[in-house]
């Protein structure tokens, strides 16, 4: 009998995952970093690796972090807008390359184009980790002090780029 | 006016629904004939007016009534009518509709051709189809309309998406949707059966046929939207891992696996919880699909716009439709004996082996899509499953599954001998393994490409694939053999056993395409300056810069590019960098001159800045790629021509004749698989 029961009790499991899987929204959760400063960090360049960068050296500028990786999908969704606006020049982008081997990133990067200021190589995920990375991609607005403003869970769209991100850096910026 | 007459259409189509889903069934329980006979008519009725609102849309597209808060947001002025019309299911209201209609579809298909089950069974299946019509009919109803007015109206629409700007997914959507909604019929015929406590052969029987034109739709429809993502998106991959694409695959994995289920349960009685329990499965795959694409649970390429209402909503109904499911599984299960008996070394067996591997397949797939969502909601973090986990785990999985491919169709019901069946395949095994090993050794000149290579990898591959066409060799052979002219002979075999080594040679032609496409794939990223060329797999590419034109919403950069090989021009091919008028969303759209052994594939990066017209530009020569989309062509090919075997037409007849009881099948008719 226990047998036939079996993929009932599952499902039923598994709903209650999915239904906790709802209450949250995956694109903007408010991200208990947000709000306070970026933590610190030292990791070496994709480009080289003998480089590092630290937030610090972004003190005084407002900047996007952006998460992405060799192996998201959605990452490539988004990348012509990354390209669009580092054309723009309105805010430098910072692109973190989370859990990914630096010469598939590097690849990436030649076949798409490059849309980075800076890139930096987060091989075993332990910055995401600091920054409570939820999935790739991402994108921080960080202010001129340092501080984390805003954080996109999921891909940069047209909308939110107009609509959130943009308004944002500006206002910022004007600061 | 007209999208209110969609709306009422609607609401009457749920009226409707709701008819179907209670009184055939209360009918089948009571044995009420009146009760029973209602179902037909009233199916016939629900599709004409779910069809009737879907005309109403359209209309509101083809107008352009951006009144229509819909088809503001979908659509554009500027937009060819063809993408209007497609423009429908561009979003998750109208496809929501999409998906209402084409269930009331087969809805009526079911009604249409039964004339020959017993009554009982139409009305239940009916019945059954009808409760899940009303669960999207309520769910559109309630949180997704397709029909709010948005007033005042706006002066033009936001546009469609411009990736769905494309003739392939004009088609891709209905085609998937017709295979997702495909497997509520297998389904129903399972709930039905259950209801009935009648759990023979002779449901699996009536559901066969049906299964596998699901299974032809889901296998043309996946194909699409890969081919689709191989020209779209302009990285010349042919697929993600992305949640979406899992989405439809866990259920084509389960339907693949009922398909082979249900021919043993049909001959040999086995398995028959089990195969019941994929039927649920499989259907529940699909429901589950259409949660994580529009509750916003998990992020994709693809996902629509996320509305936590419409999330609780389809996870009430997936808990209610899968739960009651279940339960009822639970309840009437037990009493079911077990069929037949058989040996370790059978046909039944290797079926068996076939089911296990393609559910943990599956099940491998659901934990790496959901993986993210679970470690979340136990709080342990963030993380992303990527490729490399699929890789790693299903294809080693489909290895052994493969190999018993070639096993399965020479093996006897029941019972064999080991030593027999070693003896009939060790030529084709031999023959393979030397072929595989040999092949890449010339490939490269055969290619044309700079360097021969092997790889364990492209050997195994090739192993696979080769096996299963030296195996499919051996039982045609065997299947032939006998008196008689050729004519005769090669009419001997079924059409349905045809259809069965059609697409299992589907598979091996997709298995040749993955593997010597990832294998010996070339791929160039250049900067190109006007009249550079690049070699690339032994051809000539010469850049001769980038144009304005202008498009009917968009305007494009346009590249042109010469190929040449040994002097000679094979191709002139023109990839395009599009910027649309209104959402400003580029777009790359990727040149592709296709051919039997290669692609040559061109799309345009990024302009260089700063420079005379250079550009970054992608150059990859993709060689057997279109093998992957012809496999899955042989694979629903073979669908095909195993649903118009004759036994499916006779028997209409012969049942009919009979009464309502089915008559014993001669003994090779009924095993149209069956080795002699």
């Amino acid at each position: 009998m226990m047998r036939f029961i079996l993929p009932l009790v599952i499902f039923l499991v598994l709903s209650v995952f999915l239904y906790m899987g709802l209450g949250r929204d995956t694109r903007e959760v408010p991200s208990p970093l947000v709000g306070k400063p970026a933590p610190a960090f030292m990791l070496p360049m994709l480009h080289d690796a003998e480089k590092k960068f630290s937030p610090q050296d972004m003190q005084g500028q407002v900047w996007l972090l952006n998460v992405w990786a060799s192996w998201c999908g959605a990452c490539k969704d988004e990348h012509p807008l990354l390209m669009q606006l580092s054309r723009q020049n309105i805010v430098p982008i910072v692109g973190l390359d989370y859990k990914d081997k630096i010469e598939d990133g590097i690849a990436t990067l030649q076949k798409a184009g490059d849309p980075y200021t800076f890139t930096i190589a987060d091989a075993d995920g332990k910055v995401g980790f600091d920054y409570g990375v939820y999935g790739v991609p991402e994108t921080y607005v960080i202010d001129k002090q340092g501080v984390i403003r805003f954080k996109l869970i999921g891909a940069v769209t047209q909308q939110n780029l107009k609509e959130v991100i943009l308004p944002l850096v500006k206002e910022l910026q004007a600061k | 006016m007209i999208p209110e007459l969609g709306h009422f259409s609607l609401i009457v189509a749920l009226c409707l629904a709701i008819i179907l889903g209670v009184l055939p069934i209360l009918g089948a329980a009571r044995n009420n004939p009146v009760f029973m006979g209602v179902a037909r008519p009233v199916a016939f009725g629900q599709m004409l007016f779910i069809g009737l609102s879907l005309a109403a849309l359209a209309q509101a597209f083809l107008a352009n009534d951006f009144s229509v808060l819909y088809v503001a947001q979908h659509s554009n002025s500027q937009l060819p009518a063809v993408y209007r019309f497609s423009a429908i299911w561009g979003g998750h209201e109208g496809s929501l509709l999409l998906w209402a209609f084409l269930l009331s579809v087969w809805t009526s298909a079911v009604a249409l051709y039964s004339r020959h089950l017993p009554d009982e069974m139409v009305a239940r299946v009916l019945g059954v189809m009808g409760l899940i019509s009303v669960g999207f009919l309520l769910f559109m109803l309630f949180t997704s309309s397709p029909f709010e007015r948005l007033l005042p109206a706006a002066a033009d629409g936001r546009d469609l998406n411009p990736l769905l700007q494309d003739p392939g997914l004009v088609i891709h959507p209905p085609m998937l949707y017709m295979g997702y909604v495909g497997f509520s019929v297998a389904y129903a015929f399972a709930i039905a059966a259950l209801l009935g406590g009648k759990l023979d052969a002779t449901w699996a029987r009536w559901s066969r046929p049906w299964t596998t034109v699901a299974w032809v739709f889901m296998t043309l429809g996946i194909a699409l939207g890969s081919g689709w993502a191989y020209y779209e998106l302009g990285w010349g991959g042919w697929w993600f891992w992305d949640p979406v694409e899992n989405a439809s695959f866990m259920p084509w994995l389960l339907g693949t696996a009922l398909i082979h289920s249900l021919a043993v349960t049909e001959k040999r009685g086995a398995f028959k919880s089990w195969t019941v329990l994929l039927a649920i499965a499989a259907f529940s795959l699909s429901l589950l699909g259409t949660f994580l694409v529009r509750s916003g649970v998990l992020t994709s390429v693809h996902s629509f716009a996320a509305d936590p209402k419409r999330g609780i909503f389809i996870l009430s109904f997936l808990v209610v439709v899968v739960g009651a499911s279940l339960l009822l599984f639970a309840w009437r299960a037990p009493k079911v004996g077990l069929g037949g008996k058989f040996d370790i070394v059978s046909r039944e067996s290797l079926l068996l082996a076939n089911n296990v591997l393609l559910s943990v397949g599956s099940a491998s797939i659901f934990i790496g899509t959901l993986y993210p969502l679970f470690m979340d909601a136990l709080g342990y973090g963030k993380l992303s499953v990527g490729a490399p986990y699929f890789e790693a785990v299903f294809v080693p999985l489909m290895m052994p599954m493969v190999f018993l491919m070639g096993l399965g169709p020479l093996a006897r019901w029941k019972k064999m001998a080991m030593p027999d069946l070693v003896k009939q395949v060790r030529w084709a095994f031999g023959s393979a393994l030397v072929m595989a090993l040999l092949l890449p050794l010339v490939m490269g000149r055969f290619l044309t490409l700079e360097s021969s290579k092997w790889s364990i990898m492209i050997v195994l591959g090739l192993l696979m694939a080769f096996w299963i066409i030296a195996s499919l060799v051996v039982s045609l052979k065997q299947r032939w053999a006998g008196d008689g002219d050729l004519i005769s002979r090669l009419r001997k075999p079924s059409l349905s056993y045809y259809g069965m080594q059609l697409a299992h040679l589907g598979v091996a032609i997709f298995i040749i395409g993955v593997t010597l496409v990832k294998g010996y794939e070339t791929e160039r990223d250049v900067r190109m300056n006007v009249g550079d060329t690049v070699h690339a797999g032994g051809y000539e590419f010469l850049f001769n810069g980038v144009t304005e034109s202008e498009g009917p919403n968009y305007v494009a950069g346009v590249g042109h590019v010469r190929v040449s090989q040994d002097g000679k021009l094979v191709a002139e091919l023109t990839p395009e960098k599009r910027q649309y008028n209104v959402s400003g969303m580029p777009l790359t759209e990727a040149s592709i001159q296709t051919g039997f052994f290669r692609d040559l594939y061109v799309s345009l990066g990024e302009p260089i800045p700063e420079s005379e017209g250079a550009w970054a530009v992608r150059v990859y020569i993709k060689p057997f790629i279109d093998w992957i989309w012809a496999g899955t062509l042989f694979m629903a090919l073979g669908g095909i021509l195993a649903v118009s075997d004759r036994r499916y037409r006779i028997h209409q007849k012969a049942v009919k004749k009979a009464g309502q009881t089915l008559p014993p099948l001669p003994a090779n008719a009924q095993l149209g698989e069956q080795a002699s």
